[in-house]
């Protein structure tokens, strides 16, 4: 029995997204009766998950696990489940998670329902609540299998805190042969990213030339918040690639999302919309942004943003 | 060097979504298929390899004789063959092992899928169809490069991305930065006069059983209309993102 929970970390410590799954693992051991047990790589401190219902960590601690393997990360879990007698595996939605997800769905036979966004409405059959159509419907998914395997999209289920606190056992699981090996790792360091980002400030085209960001990271800084763009600007080379949110770029699913001079595009949209809170800035309202946005501003966003800067350094102040 | 081009028929990104039969099925009037953008970054990363490294480039869609179309337009693209498993899968893990069986008996060293296809998004079938044939896996491939039996392949991870080596055989989740948006191709009335010509070899199913059923859609709730806040009143906007989203 018990409900098994990939639990990501990242320099020893575990990121939002784990005490999220955990969260959501114990809704699931809760509905069957059971308890919360997760697999852990590299983590020292384990006290954050126990507040968010795990009774019981595996640790593992292996210097060849040190950067990400799909593979290896996979074979360990499903070492676990099956250790375990986990009947429910539960991963996130991030990219490492959907990673090896696909891959520890084939070790354990276990049907896996990816991007879901609520605990399951019933466990016999299975039935979790997905997104599809990105994010312009819901899809209820039947998992027939024994083990079943369950992505949680980010921002969708909370945390979930309790006062409980989690037992840690070392775990040495048998390690595959790896087949992809790290080079190089290129990555921004003390700046938000969209992935971690509760708050998200984007820029388009409205904004005429990448000289003109300055605001838009200022306005970002301000709210502790990561920067993004829209696909004809990362096309026109006005920002890097990565930046770029919506459908063929990286998803969004923020607290906050703030869009200034960008027109809406439905590729756009479809990679923003599980955000929760939507706000345009933009000179053109007939854009197709503010049929979607929960607050829009219409107006020029070299007058508007260097007041939303200042009055949001002022409530700032305040808090 | 042998490739396999996985491709999804999916409706185009402006299509209205709506459903039939008691909110069960996707309704596919009206609407227009397209390749799964994922998909036709792979494809135009193997029409590189096809031109530079002399690749054999075959597409190949788990579906009905409806999803010929799209196929057609891969080989208008520039592929050299295609395969349609004709059956019309009902989840991912039954297309990959459909897949799998066409990967088996093709003997491909490298299989291109899109990291998710756009309609179900279940980003499953790539990785589970490298578990599946015991071939190497990169998933949210951003670059390819291929050296005989060795492969360089950068990833997108969250913050970032990553430079990985490994070898062939090999599968890859596919997405944008294979190649850019202005790379893409659109067939020209010579590659659709040949694409008529080449071979679309229909193969029967595995028979193999999908492992979740989708039992139901449905629509999110409609939003309601925008808050307007005065472009002179901008400091109403902060009040409103702190007081009533609470998000800040």
């Amino acid at each position: 029995m018990s409900v098994l929970v990939y639990t990501e970390s990242e320099n020893g410590k575990f990121k939002k997204t784990a005490l999220e799954v955990a969260s959501y693992a114990k809704a699931v051991a809760d509905q069957m009766g059971t308890s919360v047990t997760a697999i852990a790589f590299n983590a020292s401190d384990v006290s954050a998950l126990g507040n968010h219902g795990v009774d019981k960590v595996l640790k593992v601690t292996n210097s060849q696990l040190e950067s990400f393997n799909a593979k290896a990360y996979a074979s360990a879990i499903a070492q676990a489940t099956k250790n375990e007698g986990a009947q429910v595996v539960v991963v996130s939605s991030s990219a490492d998670s959907k990673y090896l997800a696909p891959l520890l769905a084939i070790e354990l036979q276990a049907g896996y329902a990816s991007n879901v966004v609520e605990a399951p409405s019933s466990v016999s059959p299975f039935t979790v609540k997905r997104t599809a159509f990105t994010n312009k419907a819901f899809n209820s998914t039947a998992i027939n299998t024994d083990v079943k395997l369950v992505g949680v999209s980010k921002n969708a289920f909370g945390l979930v805190e309790s006062s409980g606190s989690a037992t840690a056992e070392d775990f040495s699981p048998s390690i595959p042969e790896l087949g992809v090996s790290v080079e190089s790792v290129d990555k921004v360091t003390g700046k938000v990213t969209i992935a971690d980002a509760e708050i998200v400030v984007s820029g388009g085209r409205g904004l005429k030339g990448p000289e003109n960001w300055g605001m838009i990271e200022e306005l970002a800084d301000v709210l502790g918040a990561a920067t993004a763009c829209s696909k004809p600007v990362s096309d026109l080379g006005w920002r890097p690639h990565s930046e770029h949110v919506g459908q063929t770029g990286k998803p969004v699913a923020s607290n906050l999302y703030i869009a200034v001079g960008i027109s809406g595009a439905i590729q756009h949209l479809a990679g923003i919309n599980a955000s929760k809170v939507k706000v345009v800035i933009n000179t053109d309202p007939e854009a197709p942004f503010f049929k979607a946005a929960d607050y829009g501003i219409v107006g020029d966003a070299f007058e508007v943003v260097p007041k939303l800067i200042e009055n949001l350094k002022a409530f700032k102040a305040q808090q | 060097m042998k490739i396999l081009v996985c491709i999804s028929h999916v409706p185009d990104t402006t299509s209205k979504i709506n459903f039939t039969d008691n909110d069960t099925q996707f309704d596919t009037n009206g609407v227009q298929f397209v390749i799964n953008p994922n998909d036709e970054f792979g494809l135009t990363r193997a029409m590189w390899f096809k031109e530079k490294q002399g690749a054999n480039v075959t597409v190949a869609n788990v579906g009905g004789p409806e999803t010929e179309p799209t196929l057609r337009k891969a080989l208008a693209i520039g592929a050299d063959s295609a395969i349609r498993v004709n059956t019309a899968a009902k989840d991912g893990f039954q297309v990959a092992k459909e897949l799998a069986k066409v990967v088996q008996d093709g003997g491909y060293d490298l299989v291109i899928a899109g990291r998710e296809s756009i309609d179900y998004n279940g980003g499953m079938v790539p990785g589970m169809l490298a578990g599946l044939t015991n071939a190497n896996f990169v998933n949210n491939c951003i670059s390819l490069e291929v050296d005989g039996n060795n492969a360089k392949a950068v990833r997108e991870i969250d913050g970032g991305k990553e430079t990985v080596s490994t070898s062939l055989p090999l599968v890859i989740g596919g997405q944008k930065g294979l190649v850019e948006e202005s790379d893409l191709r659109i067939p020209n009335m010579r590659g659709i006069m040949m694409a008529r010509q080449k071979p679309l070899q229909v193969v029967e199913p595995a028979n193999a059983q999908a492992e979740t059923d989708s039992v139901k859609f449905e629509k999110p709730a409609p939003k309601g209309a925008v808050k307007l806040v005065d472009a002179d009143n901008v400091q109403e906007l902060v009040n409103l993102l702190h007081n009533e989203a609470k998000v800040i």
